[in-house]
């Protein structure tokens, strides 16, 4: 059986089907997750944010872009982030103060403490966190797409793997389950040319991360994963397509990781030369934004005020959530199972 | 009345589920209309179609995730292991993604895992384990495992219709082996978490599951007639979450216990079920603790070595006639 054609990315004008306002919104996600990001590196030197702290730099674009895709709103599309997705997770409608929230183990944040950084979810919303066994969102994310086959309903997951979650068990696994009940799965593949510190050379033998989902009987296309046309175009495509019932699909993002694994990484490992070089010729939001400004498809005073818009509401979450308390102790009890209510509280505790 | 099987009594209570309730769906291998590799699921595809009795491919982690996010979603999957002794594939999926769940992230997962256990049918090493104690000590997880006709369809009902996971763990030397006449047009439920006496007893007390329940039966008449020692029989039902009131309630009342299981000795539920009385019931103890349970090799092939290295009848009463005397 020949596979279906892929887009051409090429053929497309950039940002054809997307009008001003949605392009600002584009540029308005890109900023805030920076801009995010760089409040949460204060708060991590602060010692504020309890665990480690993991960075997108570099990767907002395809997280955003690829998002920004789906259908969203109560009970549209669901997608499942990874821990360089935070683009992904604000743009399905996930608040800043809950980032910042989590990060900091707060009472309050959306798992109450139990859980770090963008482990969180909300169904409704259309997302559902990641757990740090990569790989093992591909099934989960099969299965919601599953649920929306057997119901009939016109929804797509969509799931993110990075290029060394591909090694994993589970994402082949899950793939090619998804493949044989052709489900509406959308896979983004990102090819950031960093697992912690191993290289693709010894992560796999292909080229293109694409090939491997060509395996599996799945289209597969590679995309430039940071030029947000180019990313949302070959994800709306892959979208639409599963939404028909025609199946998984996978969207390789080449781009690249220009954080360590997370602060604490020194990132000794990568070569200065292209850290430097994709810092200053392939940054994600530069070439947005010089995109939009040089075809005069909106005007930089726009995004001047997005940018001070994105920084008042970073700071207004900060403020809003910075001194609230950890949770109490015993909340570590309950909700393990609906029944019973809560875990045993062991004899030593009240001697 | 109808006398059915164990397998039957558990198909019936799939059956049942899905006629009452169209979010339930099964998913394994050769499950659909080859009817699963013990025909557990016979004739469930034609009455329910292929939509919601679905053949997978051979793999048990993307079985146990789809599941997972299938029941996010409000569905109830019953997931198929062909053999348990496979479900170690999908350990990472159950301990780490499904068990955690609701804990980590508020997450509704209300799915089953089911699928053959046990030996004594000359299975060797991977179609006879027991993995309970693999997922006893993961918070977030049911296991249950019938060792009656009556509690085959009872648990697999009440495991369907749980809103936290459950493992239904069906041992296949009792499939075929043992019936009873269920009543039909009565719905029956086997309540998760509650023991059952199955023997009345006043000088000991066994507590197990599975198919070493019948064993142990056995041996219990073996000791009232020969020794006129008589044998409590504590049915488990359930391991996670233990009835520990019932287990502490056999021990007041016949003060001597041993713990029978099939599953190898070291690291097994007996030592877990010990501690308990240790911490629950010392006092009232009249004698050590002891656990008749398998040899700790993997399982051999051969019925020669099978049959020594699984707890046999005559060791339950060898050993309990040992305790009675202390």
């Amino acid at each position: 059986m020949a596979l279906p054609a892929t887009r051409p990315t090429a053929a497309v004008p950039p940002g054809a089907a997307l009008s001003p306002d949605q392009l600002l919104e584009i540029y308005y996600y890109l900023r805030l997750t920076r801009t995010l990001e760089e409040r949460l590196v204060a708060l991590y030197r602060q010692t504020k944010v309890i665990g480690g702290l993991f960075r997108s730099l570099g990767q907002e674009g395809e997280s955003v872009a690829s998002a920004y895709a789906l259908e969203r709103g109560r009970h549209k599309d669901v997608l499942s982030p990874l821990i360089r997705n935070l683009g992904s997770l604000l743009v399905m409608g996930a608040r800043p103060v809950e980032i910042l929230r989590q990060y900091m183990a707060k009472a309050e944040s959306p798992t109450h403490g139990r859980e770090l950084n963008v482990h969180f979810n909300d169904l409704e919303k259309g997302y559902l966190g990641q757990i740090s066994h990569l790989g093992d969102m591909i099934p989960v994310m099969a299965g919601i797409a599953l649920s929306f086959k057997l119901r009939r309903e016109p929804r797509v997951g969509l799931v993110y793997i990075g290029d060394g979650g591909t090694s994993t068990g589970t994402f082949h696994e899950g793939l090619n389950l998804a493949a044989v009940q052709r489900l509406p799965l959308v896979v983004i593949g990102e090819y950031n040319h960093w697992a912690y510190s191993t290289p693709p050379e010894k992560q796999f033998a292909v080229k293109d991360l694409a090939e491997k989902a060509k395996g599996y009987g799945v289209p597969a296309v590679t995309v430039d994963g940071n030029d947000v046309f180019a990313v949302y175009e070959a994800t709306r495509f892959a979208v639409e397509r599963a939404r028909r019932g025609k199946g998984a699909h996978f969207i390789e993002v080449k781009t690249y990781r220009r954080k360590g694994h997370a602060e604490h990484d020194d990132q000794h490992y990568q070569p200065k030369a292209d850290l430097e070089r994709w810092a200053k010729e392939n940054d994600p939001i530069d070439r947005y934004t010089q995109r939009l400004l040089s075809a005069d498809m909106v005007a930089e005073g726009d995004l001047k005020e997005i940018d001070d818009r994105v920084r008042i509401e970073v700071d207004q979450a900060t403020d809003a959530c910075v001194d609230e308390p950890l949770p109490p102790a015993e909340s570590a009890l309950p909700g393990v199972y609906v029944d019973p209510p809560a875990a045993d509280k062991l004899w030593f505790k009240v001697l | 009345m109808a006398e059915v099987t164990f397998l039957e009594a558990l198909r019936q209570g799939l059956w049942e589920e899905m006629e009452r309730d169209e979010r339930v769906f099964i998913l394994g291998e050769d499950v659909g209309l080859y009817g699963g590799a013990f025909k557990v699921t016979e004739g469930l595809a034609k009455r329910f179609g292929e939509s919601r009795v679905i053949d997978t491919p051979i793999s048990e982690a993307a079985i146990v995730g789809a599941a997972a996010g299938a029941a996010h979603m409000g569905l109830r999957p019953v997931a198929e292991m062909q053999f348990i002794d496979f479900i170690s594939c999908a350990y990472d999926m159950l301990t780490n993604y499904v068990a955690t769940a609701r804990y980590r992230a508020g997450l509704s997962t209300p799915m089953v895992v089911r699928g053959p256990c046990g030996g004594y049918v000359r299975g060797g090493p991977f179609h006879s384990q027991n993995p309970e104690a693999a997922f006893l000590h993961t918070p977030g997880l049911k296991i249950v495992y019938p060792a009656t006709v009556r509690d085959a369809k009872g648990l697999i009902k009440a495991a369907i219709r749980d809103e936290d996971p459950v493992l239904y763990l069906e041992h296949k030397w009792l499939y075929r082996r043992i019936k009873e006449q269920l009543p039909e047009g009565e719905e029956i439920l086997t309540p998760i978490g509650k023991a059952r006496t199955a023997r009345e007893g006043k000088h000991l007390s066994i507590i197990t599951y599975g198919a070493t329940l019948w064993k142990s039966l056995e041996a219990a008449e073996q000791l009232e007639k020969a020794d006129g020692v008589s044998v409590e029989v504590l049915d488990l039902r359930t391991l996670l979450p233990m009835d520990d009131a019932a287990i502490v309630a056999t021990v007041k009342k016949t003060n001597k216990v041993l713990i029978v299981h099939e599953d190898t000795r070291t690291g097994g539920i007996a030592g877990e079920i010990a501690a308990r009385i240790n911490e629950q019931a010392f006092e009232w103890l009249d004698g050590p603790i002891m656990r008749v349970t398998a040899h700790d090799v993997p399982l051999p092939y051969a019925p020669t070595l099978e049959d020594f290295v699984l707890p046999q009848t005559e060791d339950i009463v060898k050993a309990a006639r040992w305790l009675a005397a202390y």
